[in-house]
């Protein structure tokens, strides 16, 4: 479970998200929608640690993730406690972030190998594995650079998934990739969705993806959220001129 | 050995004085030298392809052999030039090397569609260098220009191989009859970090002022 | 040409003795260079404002004072305050010090232009600060730096010429005494070349080690205008 509780992120003067109150369940698939600069992809970056919380707090599963309660004080936790929560959680970004002094193999195994200290064997099995499941395992040897956009954004997904994490944040993953070449990464993503109970976490423009993968949609204006419903409802019937507005110019 | 800011401060005068009239003046005529023949290397090489190398590899000679060998070798062959006047030579041909790359870069910065606008134009070459090429090219080159005159004026001190008496060499003397090395040294680093470091700053502001 | 050659003879033996010092002195200058820049180079991404401020002090210091500068302090003043040193090791110190302050920021430099992305990715993939800088991005980093560091190694070899006026053997030394017997084109001509020769030799080491980086990247050569654009910002 994800507990944002009262979060404030402030970039100088710009508040971006403005006491944010909310809550994922385990398992459950929540996408973030709105226009841009809403709020809705540094929600991501504070789960995944890249931002720094200017106030409140974030719980995954009652655990706090970067700040605490001590004695009605409110403290950052030590780094070696933020990255053991942190482990629960895996990203996938929208310019796929490969790292490009690997193979795609290496790419996969490197951090369960050195940060969760898995067996080589195994952590190489384990990358077989979850590249098949994303069509690429005959290119396990390939250098990222001799992959396409959507080839690329695969290997980021799994390398993502080699951490089994119990939390996935997608970031716009398909926004950086040319037309044709999205269909494919989004048949992964909705594969893992129906394989899988990882909690998602996804920011996407891809309304039809959003409505078959997600329980809920949150759609977000100003650092706050202006309405939430299950998809279908969302998008045929929202409540709100401005989510009205909203979707129509992205569809 | 302990420090004397009287001594120190009666230096200063003598040392400033050799600063100006040596060191600042070799820098100044010397890097204005270094990036006229740097444009002219560089537009020659750019102009010239592929037929360029053998100028190429004169830049590339004179780049990699030292300062005090090549101030050595130009006061001794030409012994009608005053020693400051070589010095000068010296620096600013040296230099021009290191400028005729930075340049380059300049130039290479300009987007292809330029050269193509200028040729659908029929822009005849030195209209295209003058008025389309130069003008954007130099922008993105001016700051790294200053750097290298920058470079230059720490390197001022080789002077002291052909016995030019630029502040160092001053410092040097002064130090020799007193031995208070301590106290003119100081100044000495003192007078080039003031003199450098603010300049270093500027071509860093200037750097983020002019890029588009 | 035979009168070259006789002199050429007669001169060897003190010339590759000068040859020999040199290159002690680029080897010597260069490896306390290359610890000074990866040093002072991470410590300037440390996270402590109070690391930061003293790199920073340290590195425009040495950026700033100029080499002649640094040198005849280490040679006159470190004797007055009680502390001798070999001549080598005044020249390699010295050098060291002042290459190794400009490569500092080639290093910074190499280190920050890594994408952002990779640094988050290493973030959200919970890797160890020496885990992340080891595996990820230092062998991105090694490749963005060895066309500035090999600027600044040629700019070091031809530093070492300083060292002939504390009298040691070196190359210029060896040219400048060689002057009166072979004359000034000869013997300043002779030096240039070796030097010339040692530059391009390390120069084209470090080539093969860049072009090695590079295709593990699988990325293009940086042009030569940009490599000279960011040394310039180094040793300014």
């Amino acid at each position: 479970m994800i507990h944002f509780q009262d979060v404030v992120k402030r970039f100088g003067d710009t508040t971006v998200l403005d006491g944010l109150d909310f809550t994922v369940a385990p398992g459950e698939r929540v996408t973030l929608i709105g226009p841009s600069g809403s709020g809705k992809t540094t929600i991501l970056r504070l789960l995944m640690t890249l931002e720094d919380l200017t106030e409140g707090f974030i719980y995954v599963d009652g655990e706090p993730l970067t700040h605490e309660l001590r004695d009605g004080k409110r403290v950052a936790r030590r780094p070696r406690d933020v990255s053991k929560t942190r482990r629960r959680i895996g990203m996938v970004f929208q310019q796929f972030n490969l790292f490009p002094n690997m193979s795609v193999l290496e790419n996969i195994t490197e951090a369960p190998i050195h940060v969760l200290g898995k067996p080589k064997q195994e952590a190489r099995e384990d990358a077989l594995r979850i590249l098949e499941q994303v069509g690429l395992r005959e290119r396990a040897n390939a250098h990222p650079m001799q992959l396409s956009g959507g080839q690329q954004q695969r290997v980021a997904i799994a390398r993502a998934l080699a951490m089994h994490p119990e939390i996935l944040l997608l970031d716009e993953v398909t926004s950086a990739l040319d037309p044709e070449l999205v269909g494919d990464v989004l048949e992964v993503l909705r594969e893992i969705a129906r394989t899988t109970n990882i909690t998602m976490l996804i920011v996407t423009h891809e309304m039809q993806f959003a409505r078959d993968v997600s329980n809920r949609v949150l759609m977000f204006d100003s650092g706050r959220i202006l309405e939430e419903a299950e998809p279908d409802k969302m998008f045929s019937h929202p409540e709100h001129e401005r989510t009205r507005r909203f979707l129509q110019a992205i569809l | 050995m302990t420090w004397d800011t009287e001594f120190a401060l009666s230096v200063f005068p003598e040392l400033l004085s050799a600063f100006v009239r040596v060191t600042l003046l070799v820098t100044v005529v010397g890097s204005l030298m270094a990036a006229a023949l740097g444009l002219v290397w560089a537009i020659t090489q750019r102009s010239l392809g592929r037929r360029s190398l053998p100028l190429r590899w004169v830049l590339d000679f004179i780049r990699m052999t030292p300062i005090p060998v090549q101030l050595l070798f130009v006061y001794y062959t030409f012994n009608n030039l005053s020693a400051l006047t070589v010095g000068i030579l010296v620096f600013g041909i040296h230099y021009s090397t290191y400028m005729a790359e930075s340049y380059r870069a300049g130039i290479e910065s300009i987007r292809k569609g330029q050269w193509e606008a200028a040729t659908a134009l029929s822009l005849p070459p030195h209209r295209t260098w003058r008025a389309v090429i130069l003008p954007q090219a130099l922008r993105a080159t001016l700051p790294s220009l200053g750097n290298w005159a920058i470079a230059m004026f720490k390197d001022t001190p080789f002077l002291i191989f052909i016995g030019v008496l630029e502040m160092v060499t001053v410092a040097r003397q002064i130090g020799g009859s007193t031995f208070r090395y301590t106290e003119t040294f100081t100044i000495a680093g003192l007078i080039f970090l003031a003199a450098s470091y603010p300049t270093a700053i500027l071509m860093r502001r200037l750097e983020k002022r002019l890029a588009y | 040409m035979s009168d070259l050659l006789d002199t050429l003879a007669a001169a060897s033996p003190q010339l590759w003795e000068g040859t020999l010092v040199t290159l002690q002195l680029t080897f010597g200058g260069a490896a306390l260079a290359f610890l000074v820049a990866v040093g002072l180079g991470l410590a300037a991404l440390s996270p402590w404002v109070i690391v930061r401020t003293l790199v920073r002090v340290i590195v425009e210091l040495f950026r700033g004072t100029s080499l002649v500068v640094q040198v005849f302090f280490l040679f006159y003043v470190l004797p007055l305050w009680g502390v001798e040193l070999a001549p080598y090791t005044t020249g390699i110190l010295a050098l060291g010090l002042n290459y190794g302050a400009y490569g500092s920021e080639v290093v910074r430099g190499s280190l920050t232009s890594v994408p952002q992305g990779q640094w988050e990715t290493t973030t959200a993939l919970s890797m160890s600060w020496l885990h992340k800088m080891r595996r990820v991005i230092w062998p991105q980093a090694w490749a963005l730096m060895l066309p500035g560091l090999n600027n600044l190694l040629i700019m070091l070899v031809k530093g070492t010429a300083l060292a002939s006026f504390f009298l040691m053997n070196d190359l210029t030394f060896v040219s400048d005494q060689m002057r009166r017997t072979a004359g000034t084109f000869t013997s300043y001509g002779i030096a240039m070349v070796i030097y010339l020769l040692i530059a391009l030799a390390l120069s084209w080491a470090l080539r093969v080690l860049e072009a090695r980086a590079l295709r593990r990247l699988g990325l293009r050569e940086p042009t030569k205008g940009e490599t000279a654009k960011a040394t310039a910002e180094a040793v300014a």
